[in-house]
């Protein structure tokens, strides 16, 4: 068995039937525990008051606005190199959830930064980046809605993302390089597995990031389903104005 | 309710609109889902029949 086989639509669509109700009941879980333990269970910080509680929400969305805009790359790369329709049509169900979710991170970042760092906005380099990542996004929204053949949508977006993806590894890796601008380090250090965040505010931290990864998954897989949908619609009904 | 002491608002704010986020998107997304499913139904009978 080849995961190639999922290229096909029913074999996906088999598939993301089966796995989608757990997914869904896991996230709604996580997503609930986590918040609610996050917001409920866990005391204030002592520099930082009960604006920590806002991390449960800021980080997990932050983390995702980007591995949405990774999953995309590597959808749209196999859209271009074995123009799987697919992967073209994953990542354009991605595109809304990744846009939501930095939406989210940029939104309550500046709430948790009004009275932290005394500005709602500051031109930093991880902030600028991440605005540059909403724009990407919903250029890349509005570039699917704009071109009417969908093989050539798929193209022309699968570029946008391949140029858009520079502005991703800047809002994860711009705090390490440039060593300038309000926001701090990364709490969650994937490459070295360090971290900055106490026991207390980790773990609902953890269980809130597995939430909104799931979320993000279960999400994905019913918006594919439905642009698969949606593109037999369209192919049918040319079918039946041949026919005609 | 946890004492949320003077940033009550800030928490409030971010947590209010991060979940009205996520339920438009959740909302959204089962709608189109929904409507794609009925209108390829349809199409689909429409042929057969």
């Amino acid at each position: 068995m080849s995961l190639w086989e999922y290229a096909n639509p029913v074999k996906f669509l088999g598939l993301s039937a089966r796995v989608q109700p757990y997914l869904w009941a896991a996230a709604a879980i996580c997503v609930v525990v986590g918040l609610t333990w996050g917001f409920f269970a866990t005391p204030d910080d002592y520099r930082q008051g009960s604006t920590v509680k806002i991390i449960y929400l800021h980080v997990p969305a932050a983390l995702m606005a980007i591995n949405a805009w990774f999953m995309m790359l590597v959808t749209s790369l196999i859209w271009l190199i074995r123009r799987h329709h697919v992967s073209a049509l994953a990542a354009k169900a991605a595109a809304p959830v990744g846009l939501t979710m930095t939406l989210i991170a940029l939104v309550t970042g500046a709430i948790w930064g009004q009275p932290m760092w005394g500005t709602w906005w500051a031109w930093d380099p991880r902030l600028t980046s991440f605005l540059i990542l909403f724009l990407f996004y919903l250029g890349y929204i509005a570039l699917w809605e704009a071109v009417e053949d969908p093989d050539t949508a798929a193209d022309l977006t699968s570029v946008l993302c391949l140029v858009g993806s520079v502005f991703a590894i800047l809002s994860r890796y711009a705090v390490n390089f440039w060593n300038q601008g309000l926001h701090q380090g990364t709490s969650v250090p994937v490459a070295t597995g360090g971290r900055t965040v106490a026991d207390v505010f980790w773990y609902p931290l953890l269980i809130s990031m597995v939430g909104f990864g799931l979320l993000f998954l279960s999400l994905v897989l019913y918006r594919t389903g439905t642009e698969i949908r949606l593109r037999r619609t369209r192919a049918l009904l040319a079918r039946s104005r041949k026919d005609v | 309710m946890p004492e949320l002491g003077k940033y009550a608002t800030e928490v409030m704010a971010a947590y209010g609109a991060s979940l009205l986020l996520l339920a438009g998107l959740v909302l959204l997304t089962l709608r189109k889902g929904r409507r794609a499913r009925a209108e390829l139904a349809k199409i689909e009978a429409q042929r057969r029949g």
